[in-house]
C-alpha cells in the first residue's frame, strides 16, 4: 500500500500512531513491510492457506463475535444433507460435473429450500462472468431458513465452516505459505484481539487478488474472517479493496463490460432472457427479499435512458433492441478470436493490452490480425506501433509489409482537458473541473463517441433496416459548447441520475424511480448524485470543517452512504455495539435510524420489525437483518449459491506451481476458465510430469513511480528518471544457484515467452521452505514495454491466460519459470529458446494440465489422513 | 548601493538582529529570491480536479496561466489526501504538459511503413464507415433457434479505468445500440 498507494497509507500510519497493529502479507519486503509492526513473506498464491489458517484459528478458540454472528451472519442457518464437502472428496465439493468442469450447486443449498433460484446453469454463469453482478447484491437465495442458533447442529453453517478449515492448521499454513508458524500466532491473535464490541480491525487488499484463478475465493476468505469478527459494516472494519486507476469502480459501476449493464444489471442472455419479464425476473426472483425485488423498475428505467421516447409500455420498454450473450465474449475470447481472424475492428480507449493484459504476444499478433484498429491514448503506446516495433518484428512474426491492420490513433484529451466524474475506491464520485482546453486534435472520449454516434445515426437516417432502429430511436440529444462542440458532462450526469419524465425534475433517490415509464434513469445505484438539480459529487466543502466522515466532500453511492450495510455497526435492538465504535444505531425517541452516516436501511424500520411470512422484497427484511441486499439479510459465511468453485474458499495450487498441493489431490481450481488455443500454452504442473522445467515461481506488482501498463508514467520525464530500468529482484541464494550477478543481466523463461531484466540481488525476496523444499521466488515491475522514454521488456509477456470461473479475470498475478543469466537471445534464437523448453516441458501445444486430479494420490496430506 | 544598505543586506547581519535567529526564513533571502513569486499566486485561474492515476482519488488544484497549465498541487482540502500527492500524483504537470503528448491524428494505412498525417474530421467519417461496415458483414439476428441476437461480434473494444462516468456511459449505451457486446474494460483485467 505504500509503494502503490502512498497518499492512502498516511491513514494506516494515522491509525499505528493511535495503537493499531499493522501486519503486512506479501511475497516480498517492501515499504509497506518496512512500516508495519510485523511481515509475513507469503508464497505467492497460498493466501487463502493463509487466511484459513485464520478461519480455523477463530473457529477452533471460539474468538469469533458470537452475538454478531448469530444475528448477523448465516452461521445459524441449516444446509441441506446433500452437500457433502472438500474433506470428504479430496478437495471438491458435491456436484462436480466432469464433462463441462462446473458445479452443479444444487446440494449446496439450505435445508428446506426446494432448489436454487438461479435460472442460469453454472457454465452459462462462468461463460457470461455472472459473479460480478454479485458487486451491489448477493446470489439469489429464499429468505425463509431454518436455524439453529445454538449453532450446534452439525447442518448448521457454522459447525460445516469448522470443519471445512479443520485441516488448515499452523503447520499447514507453514507447510503451504512458507510462513513460520509463530508468525502466523502473532498475526491470528493480534487480528482477534483487536476485534469485538470495542475494536475492529480492517483488512486491506489491493487488486493482485483479483488477478488469479482463485480470486474471488481470496476475497470471500477475507470476508468469512470479517463476518465472523463483526468487522463488517462498522467503522474501522470492512475489507477494503485498493483499486488501481482513477475511477476503476465507475468502470463496473457504469460499465464497459460485455456482461453488465449500468448498475449491476446483466447484459440479456439469448436463451434465459428472451423477453423484458424474464429479465427482470431473473434478477427480482419475484418472492425474494431485498431492495433488488425492485428490478424491474431499475431495468425499466434504463431502456427509457437509452431509448427514450422510443420506449414505451407497449414495446416492452424497447428491450428487443438489446444485443444478447450466448456465452463468453471477453476480453481474452476476443483476443484469441483476433488472432483467429473473427473480428474486424478494435477500439482501444486509453488502454494498452500489448503490454498490461497477460500473454502480451497473444495480444499483439491479435492487433496485427485485424481490418482496423483505432487508438484513443494522450501518447504513442505499445498498442499504437505494435505493427513498427514490437518484439514480433525482430522474430519476423509481425512483418509491416504484411500486417493489414489499418491504424487510426486518435489524441485524447488529458483529465485537466475535460470535466466530469471518477468513482474513487470507496464508491466515491468526485467531479473534476476543467482547466484548459486540449490541444490540437485531442478531444474527451465524451466528444469522440458523441460525435461517432452522431455521424453512424446521420449515415443511417433513411435506413429501413430493423437493426437500425436501435441506433435511430436512441435518445442521443446532449447538448453541447465550444469551438469543438463538447458535449455536456453535466447533462450526461443528470441522465445517470435520472429524472421525471414530465417535469424533468431530477430524482433523489432511486426509491423516487417507477416501473411505468414516467421517470427515467441510467444508473439506479447513482441516483441522488445530482439531486435537487445539485451536481453533489462537485461538492469540496473542506474535510477540516466537517465529521471524520466528511459527508459533504463528493458523493458516494448508494444514497451518499459512506459504509455499507452500516446498520450493523448497531446490535439487533439498535443500539451502538460500543461507545467507542459507535456509528449507526436507532434513536427510539424519534422512531428512526440516524448517527453520523446515512443509516444503509429503512429509515423509520424498528429494530424490533417482523415480516410476514409470505412478505418479499425490502418488506421481508427483519429489523435486526443488516444485509439488505441479500435474499435472507444475512452475511454469508458459506454461499449456497452464486460462487461457482465452491460454496467456501478452499486452497488451491496456482494453475502454475512447482508444488503439488499439500491440502488435498485437487491440484487447481476445477472450475477455472480454460482457453485451448495453440498460442496458449501453459507451463505443465504437478501431478503432470516436468514441472521442473519451470522450477521458479515468479510474481509482479507496481513501483510507487510507475503506473500500469506506464503509458502515462514511462512517457513522463520525472518518473522515467526515477525508475529508468527493467529488473528482476532475487534473493542471493538464488543468484548464487543459477550465477546470477547484481547489475547483470538475467532473463525469465516460460512456455510463452523470455524477458530480460537488470538483475537486483536482494534480501526482499527471501526463498521459503514450502512442505519440504525450498521455494525460490522472483519479481519483477509489470510497467516496461518497448516506446516511452524508457523501455525494456514486458513481464506479462511471460503469462498464459487461465481465468477466475467467476468474473473472468486472468491469472497474472503468479507463474513458473526459469531463470538464466545474461540478455535473453534475439531474433529466431529467441523463438527457438521458447520452443526448446516447451519441447523439453512436453510438446505443451494441446496439452492442459488436468482439471481434476484427485485420483493422484501423491500428495503426503492424504497419506496421512 | 550603499555601504549601510550593503551592510544591512548581509545574512549574517539580518540573522542576529531580524526575527529569524536560525538563518533559515527572511534572513536567507537574497534579492533574486525576494522578488520570486509562487505560479499559484499568479495564476489566472485554478480547476478543482482529481489525480488520475490510482484510485485513492487525492484532491486535485490545477493552475491555470495564459491558458496553459502552470501547477498541479494536492488540494488541502480533501478529506481523503489531506493535499498530499505521490511521486505519480506530483508529476501530473508533466504528464499533460509533456513534449511526448500526441495532439495530432496519425494513421497508418494497411501494409504501410510510416504513420501519416489524417484531418480529425476524415477519422471520425472513415471510423464511423468502418464500424457499419463490420457491423454489417457480421450481423446477427438470430440464434439457431430463432431467438434474438442483435447483434455484431466484429468489433471489440477494451477502454482504460481513467475514463470517466459519462464517457463509459454514452460508450455503453452507444456501442449496445449498435448491437456491438464485445466491450470490455481495465476492470476486467
Amino acid at each position: 500500500m505504500a509503494e502503490a498507494h502512498p497518499v492512502g497509507f498516511q491513514w494506516v500510519m494515522e491509525a499505528k500512531r493511535r495503537g493499531a497493529k499493522v501486519f503486512h502479507v506479501d511475497p516480498r519486503f517492501t515499504r509497506t513491510s518496512a512500516l508495519a509492526d510485523s511481515y509475513l513473506p507469503i508464497r505467492a498464491g497460498t493466501d487463502i492457506a493463509l487466511l484459513g489458517g485464520v478461519v480455523r484459528y477463530i473457529l477452533d478458540n471460539e474468538l469469533d463475535f458470537r452475538e454478531y454472528v448469530v444475528a448477523y451472519t448465516n452461521a445459524a442457518t441449516i444446509v441441506t444433507e446433500e452437500y457433502a464437502d472438500t474433506e470428504d472428496m479430496h478437495g471438491l465439493f458435491s456436484g462436480f460435473n466432469d464433462d463441462n468442469a462446473t458445479y452443479d450447486q444444487a446440494s449446496w443449498r439450505y435445508e428446506g429450500h426446494s432448489q436454487n433460484r438461479t435460472t442460469r446453469d453454472s457454465e452459462t454463469q462462468r461463460e457470461t462472468a455472472a459473479g460480478l453482478e454479485n458487486e451491489s447484491h448477493g446470489a439469489p437465495v429464499g429468505g425463509e431458513t431454518e436455524r439453529d442458533e445454538t449453532l450446534q447442529h452439525p447442518r448448521c453453517v457454522y459447525q460445516i465452516l469448522k470443519r471445512h478449515f479443520a485441516r488448515y492448521t499452523p503447520e499447514m499454513v507453514e507447510r503451504v505459505c512458507g510462513i513460520p508458524q509463530e508468525k502466523f500466532f502473532e498475526l491470528a491473535r493480534a487480528w482477534t484481539e483487536n476485534s469485538g464490541r470495542d475494536r475492529t480491525g480492517m483488512l486491506v487488499y489491493s487488486v493482485g487478488w483479483t488477478q488469479h484463478s482463485v480470486g474471488v475465493q481470496y476475497i470471500r476468505t477475507g470476508a468469512i474472517i470479517q463476518l465472523l469478527l463483526g468487522n463488517v459494516g462498522r467503522p474501522g472494519g470492512g475489507v477494503m479493496a485498493l483499486r488501481g486507476h482513477a475511477s476503476i469502480q465507475g468502470s463496473t459501476d457504469i460499465p464497459t463490460l460485455f456482461n453488465l449493464l449500468p448498475g449491476y444489471l446483466p447484459m440479456p442472455h439469448h436463451a434465459n432472457h428472451p423477453t423484458l419479464d424474464e429479465w427482470v425476473n431473473s434478477i427480482a426472483h419475484p418472492g425474494q427479499k431485498g431492495f433488488w425485488g425492485n428490478a424491474r423498475t431499475y431495468g425499466v428505467n434504463l431502456l427509457k435512458a437509452y431509448w427514450g421516447d422510443a420506449a414505451t409500455a407497449d414495446n416492452d420498454y424497447c428491450y428487443g433492441y438489446m444485443p444478447r450473450m450466448t456465452g463468453d465474449h471477453g476480453t481474452y475470447q476476443q483476443v484469441l478470436d483476433m488472432i483467429d481472424g473473427k473480428i474486424k475492428g478494435y477500439f482501444l480507449l486509453g488502454q494498452n493490452p500489448a503490454v498490461g493484459s497477460a500473454h502480451g504476444r497473444a495480444q499483439r499478433l491479435g492487433m496485427a490480425n485485424l481490418d482496423w484498429l483505432v487508438v484513443r491514448d494522450l501518447f504513442m503506446i505499445e498498442s499504437a506501433t505494435f505493427w513498427q516495433n514490437a518484439p514480433e518484428i525482430e522474430t519476423g512474426e509481425i512483418v509491416p509489409e504484411r500486417c493489414r491492420t489499418e491504424v487510426f490513433f486518435l489524441p485524447a484529451a488529458s483529465h485537466v482537458e475535460k470535466e466530469g466524474t471518477f468513482t474513487q475506491t470507496q464508491r466515491l464520485l468526485q467531479w473534476r473541473e476543467k482547466a484548459v482546453e486540449p490541444p490540437g486534435d485531442a478531444r474527451s472520449e465524451l466528444w469522440f463517441f458523441y460525435h461517432l454516434g452522431r455521424v453512424i445515426r446521420e449515415r443511417l437516417a433513411t435506413s429501413t433496416k430493423p437493426r437500425d432502429r436501435a441506433l435511430l430511436d436512441l435518445a442521443w440529444d446532449y447538448p453541447t459548447h465550444g469551438p469543438t462542440a463538447e458535449p455536456s458532462a453535466e447533462a450526461v450526469l443528470r441522465e445517470i441520475n435520472g429524472y421525471d419524465v414530465a417535469t424533468g425534475r431530477p430524482l433523489a433517490s432511486f426509491t423516487e424511480m417507477k416501473d411505468d415509464g414516467t421517470t427515467v434513469g441510467g444508473c439506479w445505484i447513482y441516483t441522488g448524485v445530482y439531486a435537487d438539480g445539485v451536481n453533489q459529487a462537485a461538492r469540496r466543502k473542506p474535510g477540516s470543517e466537517q465529521s471524520l466522515v466528511a459527508p459533504e466532500w463528493g458523493w458516494a453511492w448508494p444514497a451518499n452512504r459512506r459504509i455499507l450495510y452500516n446498520r450493523a455497526s448497531a446490535d439487533p435492538d439498535g443500539n451502538p455495539w460500543s461507545e467507542r465504535k459507535r456509528y449507526v444505531w436507532w434513536d427510539a425517541d424519534k422512531s428512526e435510524w440516524t448517527g453520523y452516516d446515512v443509516p444503509d436501511f429503512e429509515k423509520t424500520k424498528p429494530p424490533s420489525y417482523r415480516p410476514a411470512h409470505d412478505a418479499s422484497g425490502v418488506a421481508g427484511i427483519a429489523g435486526d437483518d443488516p444485509f439488505i441486499l441479500q435474499g435472507d439479510g444475512k452475511g454469508w459465511l458459506y454461499a449456497p449459491t452464486g460462487v461457482l468453485d465452491g460454496p467456501m474458499p478452499t486452497h488451491y495450487e496456482p494453475v502454475e506451481s512447482p508444488v503439488r498441493n499439500p491440502l488435498y489431490r485437487q491440484q487447481a481450481n476445477p472450475t477455472r476458465k480454460v482457453y485451448t488455443h495453440p498460442i496458449n500454452t501453459l507451463n505443465p504442473s504437478p501431478p503432470q510430469e516436468h514441472s521442473q522445467v519451470f522450477p521458479y515461481v515468479f510474481t509482479v506488482s507496481r513501483l510507487t513511480e510507475h503506473h500500469t501498463a506506464g503509458g502515462m508514467s514511462r512517457t513522463v520525464s520525472p518518473l522515467a528518471e526515477l525508475q529508468p530500468e527493467m529488473f528482476v529482484e532475487v534473493s542471493p541464494e538464488l543468484a548464487a544457484l543459477r550465477g546470477l550477478s547484481h547489475l547483470g543481466w538475467a532473463h525469465l523463461v516460460t512456455s510463452r515467452a523470455a524477458v530480460e531484466a537488470k538483475v537486483l540481488v536482494t534480501d526482499r525476496v527471501t526463498p521459503l521452505r514450502v512442505d519440504g523444499r525450498i521455494i525460490h521466488q522472483l519479481w519483477l515491475p509489470y510497467h516496461f514495454g518497448y516506446e516511452g522514454l524508457v523501455t525494456g521488456d514486458s513481464a506479462n509477456d511471460l503469462f498464459g491466460i487461465t481465468l477466475d470461473p467467476n468474473v473472468l479475470i486472468q491469472e497474472s498475478k503468479v507463474g513458473t519459470c526459469d531463470v538464466r543469466p545474461g540478455p535473453r537471445p534475439r531474433g529466431q534464437d529467441l523463438v527457438d529458446l521458447v520452443i526448446d523448453y516447451r519441447r523439453r516441458s512436453g510438446n505443451l501445444v494441446h496439452r492442459y494440465p488436468p482439471m481434476v486430479t484427485t485420483d493422484v494420490a501423491d500428495s503426503s496430506s492424504d497419506q496421512e489422513a | 548601493m550603499g555601504v549601510r544598505s550593503w551592510f544591512e543586506g548581509w545574512p549574517v547581519y539580518r540573522q542576529l538582529t531580524g526575527t529569524d535567529p536560525l538563518g533559515r526564513g527572511a534572513a536567507a533571502k537574497s534579492d533574486g529570491s525576494r522578488a520570486l513569486t509562487a505560479r499559484t499566486d499568479t495564476a489566472d485561474s485554478m480547476a478543482r480536479s482529481v489525480c488520475p492515476y490510482c484510485a485513492v482519488g487525492c484532491g486535485q488544484r490545477v493552475f491555470v496561466k495564459d491558458g496553459q497549465v502552470s501547477q498541479i498541487e494536492g488540494d488541502p482540502d480533501s478529506p481523503i489526501s489531506r493535499g498530499r500527492l505521490c511521486p505519480k500524483g506530483a508529476a501530473s504537470k508533466s504528464l499533460v504538459t509533456s513534449p511526448l503528448r500526441q495532439t495530432m491524428v496519425r494513421y497508418r494505412r494497411p501494409y504501410g511503413t510510416e504513420w501519416e498525417d489524417l484531418d480529425l474530421d476524415t477519422a471520425l467519417n472513415m471510423i464511423a464507415d468502418r464500424v457499419l461496415a463490420a457491423r454489417d458483414e457480421t450481423w446477427e439476428d438470430v440464434d439457431a433457434e430463432g431467438r434474438p441476437l442483435n447483434r455484431t461480434l466484429g468489433i471489440s473494444s477494451l477502454g482504460g479505468a481513467t475514463l470517466d462516468n459519462e464517457e463509459n456511459y454514452l460508450i455503453k449505451k452507444l456501442f449496445t445500440a449498435m448491437g456491438a457486446l464485445q466491450i470490455e474494460n481495465q476492470a476486467r483485467i
